[in-house]
């Protein structure tokens, strides 16, 4: 049952092959005999789900279901949800349960979701390798010295180590793409505006979007189908139609056209994942699709112009956090600048604390035109690249990372080390783009991610592409070596 | 040397929105704290602002009452600081692109003469909650009922010279605002709140001296009393060989005095930049051209017409036409009575006396402008008399009923048949010999002052109804038919 899709099950359930509760019951074992090997979950809801997978059987039984009711997911923790923790991955939200469901939750348990629990991450979503999270590392499935990735790397782990089929992701940088491509599944961040924000805690505004982590782009197809839309209590989310992802899936490859940035095919690539992706595009012409190279000149100018304008974002994001009104308070303040200092001083841990600093920097006065400014001309740069590059192919292929996992602990002590990890990914949030990873092969038995960007609101042309690759390909079936068996 | 005061204002005037300018609780004032704070106010983690488009009509009904160009796309800002009543931890704010541009309004002063004052801008941005210190021992209680009200910040440019043409200037903010319907202009409860900016120079210098704010006045006499004491305190300090350090200085009305709240160095770095939440407001001429055609007529047009269409002089139809409730009700008063200067005498004599007494709102007066002008109509019809007018005018106030049911009740109808009146003339006479005879020995000349003992006898004995002019001239003929 734990090595089924989402399609999958959503047709077991359908034909009554089993119920959701005897699913969820399974599901919910192996997460508490397996996930101390992953520590893919902060919090497991199990009384919750169980009383959703019985409402759901309920809705079955009576001839009510959905295409999603009774199909279990878990929730990065960065989503709200009602009376259940939502930490963020910090101290500084450990004790705080939200009384309010953020807009995608509300959404899934419309459509009769189950959810199983909350993910680990990367505290408030910074960070590339889920090191930063208050409740310790998750760990790569695929070899559990190394990173899953980050800051989406609880979902990542999770829907890798078959604990939960599908998870709820978020993007501001490559957060859905790098641990995705880590951890050897489907994720998909889609166009700025397509999923709504509201009570997604916020990292950067201007560059988070949640989506989909699943196993294959079928199954993404079918939670992009619950999340997108339009939301009115999110005024960046855009009133337009949302199609139906599943119906598109098999259209054939004939006559796409790729385009492979040569700035994604430097030096500092990875020789291993360089030859795997160039596979993955060999296929992808068998499937009828033509090549050509491009060129994206401003792709230096990301990482530096996403790490003014992310964290800038961020240290005004972050002041509500300030220990008055919910949240962690330090003990006893003597004054009410003690009460700010120490909550926030322990509150937070060090990576947000770098990132408050620069962004606060990058904002203050006299320093304003230098970096935030001009960063924000970088971006328009930047998205000017995409959009004369859309103008000649349909899709550009490349590595989502320029490694495959790495050791926990490498990159820790080295911020910028770690911040090139995601060199291909930031410039698809900097434009607003849709970007998907899919698995394409794997190094040191390690997987490979492929990156597809596509034109905004191509979600369904980049589901169609991905799932024909997965159609000719098995690089998205394959397991983590020694998962426990049903 | 002679001094010169340079003041430029800043007023923040609660727009009258029924939910907050980014969420949808009500802004009602007065509710227990913190209930009609919504997890949006509260600044719940995830939780995103949505703006209120009313707060964005009102702001244009402003900007086209002040003739101002009106930002075609504007932009929202953050302002960032830490404050226990500031939630987010910033203010939404618009520092860079503004919805009003620059605009001007002209106020008159008291030698009669007008100016006019520069408006350089008016912003939309939300209003903080309220800090409680004397709710709790030892503890700062926080009300957030008020977070996120909106407000619509107007900035003057320094163009005033006096404390006295700051107050002219705030006044007429005032009337535009509260005659436009988009503030209530309660200065006690802060929906209309005024932070001015003052600086001395020696007279015929052009550059600014260095200037103080000075925020926390909180009515038009503290504006004032402020200003003064300010422009005071700069000029004894440069005089005394010091001088006037930037600062913001608060005003405590209970001693009359500013103090220094925080000088320039200790100001906050705010941090501005566009807030990523929310998208630009872009509004178009159509949209403006809509706005403009909903205007109620504004209170310097009011003024004018009062004087062209009632005869009112120039300060009556100021009075009345600085508030649009005023103005309405006298104007509804004018009508039914067919007499505007009727109709001024009354509201702001009688009714206006009543409503102070009773610290009540004209919109909240028992009386209301119909009857109050059915009831003027019965004194110019001469049905009653200017005493009798006042005693009924109290009888409707404690609502005893119309203007006519109370004449009715109380026998106040004037008597002014010849006849009946005639009746009671001689009767008075008759039995007043003393005082006959005192008139008779009297010069010509002094005869007239002596007629008010009879006519007070007169309306004595009719109870107050006899016509006065009709029974004046009656007592005239006769005493002075005795005399010859």
């Amino acid at each position: 049952m734990f090595n089924k899709t989402l399609a999958e099950l959503a047709r077991g359930l359908a034909k009554g092959d089993f119920s959701s509760v005897e699913l969820t019951e399974a599901l919910l074992t192996r997460i508490k005999t397996q996930d101390s090997r992953y520590n893919s979950f902060i919090s497991v809801t199990e009384a919750e789900a169980l009383a959703q997978a019985r409402t759901a059987d309920t809705r079955r039984a009576a001839g009510d279901a959905g295409p999603f009711t009774g199909l279990p997911i878990a929730h990065k923790d960065i989503f709200c949800t009602r009376g259940v923790r939502t930490s963020c991955g910090s101290k500084m939200l450990d004790n705080f349960v939200s009384p309010y469901d953020a807009t995608v939750v509300e959404r899934f348990n419309a459509a009769g979701a189950v959810m199983l629990g909350k993910t680990n991450m990367d505290e408030f979503a910074m960070g590339s390798s889920n090191e930063s999270s208050f409740y310790g590392p998750a760990r790569n499935p695929w070899n559990t010295d190394c990173v899953p990735g980050g800051s989406s790397g609880g979902s990542a782990a999770a829907v890798a180590a078959r604990l939960a089929p599908a998870a709820t992701g978020t993007d501001t940088g490559g957060s859905i793409r790098q641990p995705a491509a880590l951890c050897g599944i489907t994720g998909l961040k889609p166009t700025y505006g397509r999923v709504s924000r509201y009570g997604m805690i916020a990292f950067a505004s201007s560059l988070d979007q949640g989506g989909p982590m699943t196993r294959t782009a079928e199954d993404a197809a079918l939670m992009l189908n619950v999340m997108a839309g339009f939301d009115p209590k999110d005024s960046t989310s855009i009133e337009r139609e949302v199609p139906d992802y599943t119906a598109t899936l098999e259209q054939p490859l004939d006559g796409l056209r790729i385009g492979l940035p040569k700035e994604y095919f430097s030096s500092d690539l990875d020789s291993a994942i360089a030859e795997q992706v160039q596979a993955a595009i060999k296929e992808f012409e068998t499937l009828g699709a033509t090549v050509k190279e491009i060129s994206l000149p401003n792709t230096a100018t990301a990482i530096p112009a996403y790490y003014i304008i992310a964290p800038a974002e961020a240290s005004s994001n972050l002041s509500r956090f300030d220990g008055v009104r919910y949240g962690y308070r330090c003990d006893s303040p003597v004054d009410l600048e003690d009460l700010y200092k120490r909550s926030r001083g322990e509150g937070f841990g060090p990576e947000v604390k770098r990132r408050i600093m620069v962004g606060t920097y990058a904002l203050s006065e006299g320093f304003y035109d230098a970096y935030y400014k001009k960063a924000q001309q970088i971006r328009r740069l930047i998205q000017q690249d995409f959009i004369k590059a859309f103008e000649e192919v349909d899709v550009i292929m490349g590595p989502t990372t320029p490694h495959p996992a790495f050791k926990l602990g490498e990159k820790t002590s080295d911020p910028v080390a770690m911040y090139l990890e995601d060199i291909y990914t930031i410039a698809v949030n900097l434009a607003g783009l849709p970007g998907m990873s899919i698995p394409c092969g794997q190094t040191h038995g390690l997987p490979v991610g492929l990156q597809l960007i596509g034109g905004y609101f191509s979600e369904a042309r980049l589901l169609n592409i991905a799932h024909r690759f997965q159609q000719a390909t098995d690089w998205h079936q394959q397991a983590p070596q020694g998962l426990a068996e049903e | 040397m002679e001094w010169e005061a340079v003041i430029g204002l800043e007023i923040h005037a609660q727009l009258a929105t029924k939910s907050k300018i980014f969420s949808g609780a009500s802004t009602a004032f007065g509710a227990e704290p913190n209930t009609q704070a919504c997890a949006v106010d509260l600044a719940l983690p995830g939780t995103l602002p949505v703006f209120n488009a009313e707060a964005l009509r009102m702001a244009v009904m402003f900007g086209l009452a002040v003739d101002a160009e009106i930002g075609h796309r504007s932009v929202f800002d953050r302002k960032n600081y830490f404050y226990p009543d500031l939630p987010k931890g910033y203010q939404t704010s618009q520092l860079f692109y503004p919805i009003v541009g620059p605009g001007h309004i002209d106020i008159e002063l008291a030698d009669g003469t007008h100016k006019r004052v520069g408006v350089t801008r008016a912003h939309l941005e939300e209003d903080a909650g309220k800090s409680l210190h004397d709710a709790f021992p030892e503890m700062t209680g926080i009300d957030l009922n008020r977070a996120g009200t909106p407000l619509l910040e107007i900035v003057s440019e320094p163009d005033m010279r006096s404390a006295e043409e700051a107050v002219a200037y705030v006044r007429k903010v005032h009337a535009i605002v509260t005659t436009l319907g988009i503030c209530d202009g309660d200065m006690s409860q802060g929906s209309f709140r005024c932070d001015c900016n003052v600086s001395v120079r020696p007279k015929g210098q052009s550059e600014f001296g260095t200037r103080t704010e000075i925020k926390n006045i909180n009515s038009f006499r503290f504006i004032e009393k402020a200003i003064k004491g300010e422009i005071e305190r700069q000029i004894d300090l440069i005089e005394d060989g010091g001088r006037v350090i930037q600062a913001t200085r608060l005003y405590d009305a209970d001693k009359d005095e500013t103090r220094s709240m925080r000088t320039k160095e200790e100001a906050n770095d705010y941090r501005y930049f566009p807030c990523p939440d929310l998208l630009p407001i872009v509004i178009d001429q159509a949209y403006v051209e809509s706005v403009r055609h909903s205007l109620p007529e504004l209170p310097d047009a009011r003024h004018a017409r009062f004087m062209e269409e009632y005869g009112l002089g120039d300060y009556d139809a100021s009075v009345l036409s600085a508030y649009r409730d005023t103005a309405d009700y006298f104007e509804t008063v004018a009508k039914a009575v067919n007499d505007g200067k009727l109709a001024a005498n009354w509201v702001m004599g009688e009714l206006s006396k009543f409503l102070n007494s009773n610290n009540l709102e004209i919109k909240e007066s028992p009386v209301s402008a119909q009857a109050l002008g059915e009831l003027l109509a019965r004194l110019k019809d001469d049905t009653i008399n200017g005493k009798a007018a006042k005693q009924v005018f109290e009888a409707m106030w404690n609502g005893e009923g119309s203007a006519d049911a109370i004449i009715e009740a109380k026998g106040l109808k004037q008597v002014t048949d010849t006849g009946a009146l005639e009746a009671m003339v001689d009767e008075v006479i008759s039995k007043a010999t003393p005082q006959v005879e005192q008139y008779k020995a009297a010069e010509p000349e002094k005869r007239g002052k002596m007629l008010g003992f009879f006519m007070g006898q007169v309306m004595k004995a009719s109870k107050g109804t006899a016509n006065p002019g009709q029974v004046n001239k009656m007592l005239k003929h006769k005493l002075d038919a005795l005399c010859d």
